[in-house]
């Protein structure tokens, strides 16, 4: 056994422990189970009226004391997306969107402004809580001693609450704001990659977001800094018929290095929500960022009324030498999902990861997978894509491998495997190949398994119950990409795919 | 302990259990042979309540209550461990985790607490140890790349940790090399010669039953036990066949 390998058996034990040492955090995240996350809770709201128009666009910018160079932006993506259409090349069967019957913006009416998450609304805490949100943040959240860092920035339906770890953020260079609080303190950083790369004309979800982005998250790492936490941010649908619209940037500049998790869930309603974020990353030379996201939005119920329309552009540019880009997701919520984490390798040996599960049951959708687009001499790619399906969902890998003429020497494995729960449920793995130079060497393998009857047995056996053996042989399918998550996601993505599969067996 | 009578179970449209009874006490051995076909692993999955083998008369009871209508996993928690004849590969799910939650889901079904991560690790290292298995073993994914050898020692760690009331072990001495069936014999003494369990041993060879003394030995043909007889019976058979014996 290789070193490597032990680190990492390690390092599972290790989470086992810490497990079990949090054992009463855990509880409190364990009663976050079922649709627990689906409830609402009753913070004032201060809407934009119903509807989309030039007028909502600028309400949105005043609302958020915006400078007139982001307004222009806004307005210019508004007509852009106006003369746009809804793309239909995925396999997903979207309802009609009636754009105008929704409200594009909402905020807490109380506002304060927090230096730590100790001083935040204790209503909002409760829903944390509810929500089950990672133990190392409890930790954090309770002063636990030598507790991870973790900065949480507290996305509250639309509008951040609070930032926490600032200071030694600052201290360190970080910057770890808003958006919008981004776009007033750090205009020209803002404006010098914002839609850089993901372009307001890319598609239509994503100059939507451009013109209505309420807010979401900047993040610069300055040269030769390793950020001295992980950073997290939690969104949160929180008002009848908002439409979300996060906007995320992060840029790392030379020799630096970040590591930043996603996490959401939304609350029960009958209604369907549309959900379109962008992100966008950037890593300079030698820079590194790791992304990773468990996204648990509400899937609609189990004949398929409600949930989340989940449309997501996200992007990183590995602009220099050497710099890497690793996405790591884990999807199990939604009605629809529509997302395509990708990297534009331009940097020389530069390196591009996407590690994805992606879970359906009932009657949700998703078409999600990755473009690896291969520019810089010596990049590389892995793509590995877990994909199970349930009830009578359907559950779609696409992802593209591209390689331009003059990138000689690329490498891109890509493994797709499949996981069948019953026979009323679809995968489909559709991917696309573009070779341009004839140094690449690229490699793709696809498996549809289901789980056998055998392992149903044995696992039942030993005393596991059936939805158990099933969430058991389920996580260890998962294994490969659940392991790349930084460890208290690891946790409560484990828990949600036990969660999201329930009453899909027997 | 346990109580079979006159069970009639099929497997699809076929008949293969055809009236079997049979009676085992705590603290005893008792050995099942007979030929390929006959009914064997059938009779161990139809104990463990394995889906699509469907019990069409007679009875089974544990201790008095009737497993039949129970799930398996109410059945592994009253106590009743079966040795596969082939254990099977979970890919992804380390042996560490799959019998700490096993152990757990079994200790939460009797009202127990569940073990801690370091009284379960405990445990383990104790019982890899008494089977000579290698501790990194066990931190590999279920079974997935053992030998067959490997795995059936591994089947003898679940047992250990499990620590169950009766273990009917199906063949688990095929496939072993002479060393390996020596500390198998000595680790299924060890975990279950006790007075309040019971083995049922199902085998094919006489070699096994040197280690493990059987207090009963019954032949199984054509799906019913058609003789029984003490562990002279199994040196018999090996001598002369079933042929002989069970016809
Ligand atoms: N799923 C099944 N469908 C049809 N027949 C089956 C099935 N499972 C078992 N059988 C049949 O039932 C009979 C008994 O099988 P079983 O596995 O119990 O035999 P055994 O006594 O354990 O034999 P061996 O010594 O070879 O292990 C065999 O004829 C077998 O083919
Ligand atoms: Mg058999």
């Amino acid at each position: 056994m290789t070193n490597d390998v032990k680190a990492k058996e390690r390092a599972a034990e290790e989470q086992a422990e810490r497990t079990e040492m949090n054992a009463e955090a855990q509880a409190a995240a364990d009663k976050a189970s079922a649709y627990e996350h689906g409830w609402s809770s009753d913070i004032e709201q201060e809407f934009a009226e119903k509807g989309l128009n030039e007028d909502t666009v600028r309400f949105i910018s005043a609302k958020k004391e915006e400078p007139e160079w982001m307004l222009e932006w806004r307005l210019k993506a508004f007509r852009i997306w106006q003369d746009m259409e809804s793309p239909d090349w995925a396999k997903l069967d979207i309802p009609m969107i009636d754009y105008q019957d929704a409200y594009y913006y909402a905020e807490p009416k109380k506002k304060p402004e927090l230096d730590s998450l100790d001083d935040v609304d204790p209503e909002i805490l409760r829903v944390y809580e509810k929500l089950g949100i990672p133990i190392a943040e409890q930790e954090v959240l309770a002063g636990v001693k030598g507790a991870r860092k973790v900065a949480v920035d507290a996305v509250f339906d639309s509008v951040s609450v609070a930032t926490t770890f600032r200071e030694e953020l600052e201290a360190a260079g970080v910057i770890f704001r808003s958006i919008s609080e981004a776009i007033k303190e750090y205009p020209n950083l803002v404006r010098k990659y914002l839609g850089k790369v993901v372009p307001v004309k890319d598609n239509y979800f994503a100059a939507l977001n451009c013109a209505v982005f309420s807010d979401g998250t900047f993040v610069y790492i300055p040269e030769g800094v390793r950020c001295p936490m992980e950073l997290s941010t939690y969104f949160r649908i929180n008002a009848e018929n908002t439409g979300q619209f996060e906007r995320t940037l992060i840029v790392a500049e030379k020799s630096s290095y970040v590591s930043y998790l996603e996490g959401c869930t939304a609350p029960m309603r009958d209604e369907n929500q549309l959900h379109a974020a962008v992100v966008e990353l950037i890593a300079m030379e030698d820079a590194e960022i790791k992304y990773s996201t468990v996204q648990n939005w509400y899937p609609g119920d189990e004949n398929g009324k409600g949930g989340i329309y989940n449309f997501v552009t996200k992007r990183g540019l590995c602009a220099g030498a050497r710099s890497k880009i690793s996405w790591t997701q884990v999807e199990t919520g939604s009605a629809i999902t529509w997302k395509y984490p990708s990297c534009v390798l331009n940097g020389e040996n530069s390196v591009g990861e996407f590690y994805s599960v992606a879970l359906t049951n009932n009657y949700q959708q998703a078409d999600t997978g990755t473009k690896m687009i291969h520019n810089g001499k010596g990049s590389r790619s892995t793509i590995i894509s877990k994909g199970i399906s349930a009830g009578k969902s359907d559950n779609t890998y696409r992802g593209l491998v591209r390689v331009g003429p003059n990138a000689e020497n690329v490498r891109n494995f890509t493994q797709c495997d499949s996981l069948l729960l019953g026979d009323t449920c679809g995968a489909h793995t559709v991917p696309y190949i573009e070779v341009k130079n004839p140094t690449a060497q690229i490699e793709h393998e696809a498996t549809t398994s289901k789980i056998s009857d055998d392992q149903m047995f044995y696992a039942q056996q030993r005393g596991l119950d059936e939805e158990e053996a099933v969430s058991l042989i389920v996580n260890g399918f998962a294994k490969e990409v659940l392991k790349e998550l930084p460890m208290e996601f690891a946790v409560e993505a484990q828990k949600l795919l036990a969660i999201s599969l329930e009453g899909s067996v027997g | 302990m346990l109580k079979i009578e006159n069970l009639h179970a099929t497997v699809g449209d076929t008949e293969i259990l055809t009236g079997l009874s049979l009676e085992i006490n705590a603290g005893e051995v008792h050995a099942i042979m007979g030929p390929n076909g006959a009914g064997k692993s059938t009779l161990a999955y139809v104990l463990g309540g394995r889906d699509g083998y469907e019990v069409t008369q007679g009875s089974a009871t544990f201790n008095g209550q009737d497993i039949l209508d129970m799930d398996p996993h109410e059945r592994a928690a009253l106590g009743l461990f079966l040795g596969f004849q082939y254990p099977v590969e979970i890919p992804g799910v380390s042996n560490l985790q799959f019998l700490r939650e096993s152990l757990n889901s079994q200790r939460k079904s009797r009202g127990e607490e569940p073990l801690s991560g370091g009284a379960f690790i405990k445990l383990a290292k104790e019982k890899a140890a008494l089977l000579k298995m290698d501790m990194e073993m066990l931190k590999r994914a279920v079974n997935v790349g053992f030998s067959g050898g490997e795995k059936k020692r591994n089947e003898m760690v679940q047992m250990g940790i499990l620590d169950p009331q009766l273990a009917i072990l199906d063949e688990t001495d095929s496939g072993l090399d002479i060393d390996a069936l020596r500390t198998v014999g000595s680790g299924i003494n060890a975990i279950m010669r006790d007075e309040k369990k019971a083995v049922l041993l199902i085998t094919h060879y006489q070699r096994l039953l040197e280690e493990v003394k059987p207090d009963f030995v019954h032949v199984l043909a054509r799906g019913r036990i058609v003789k029984t007889g003490g562990p002279e019976l199994a040196v018999q058979l090996e001598e002369q066949g079933y042929e002989a014996i069970a016809a």
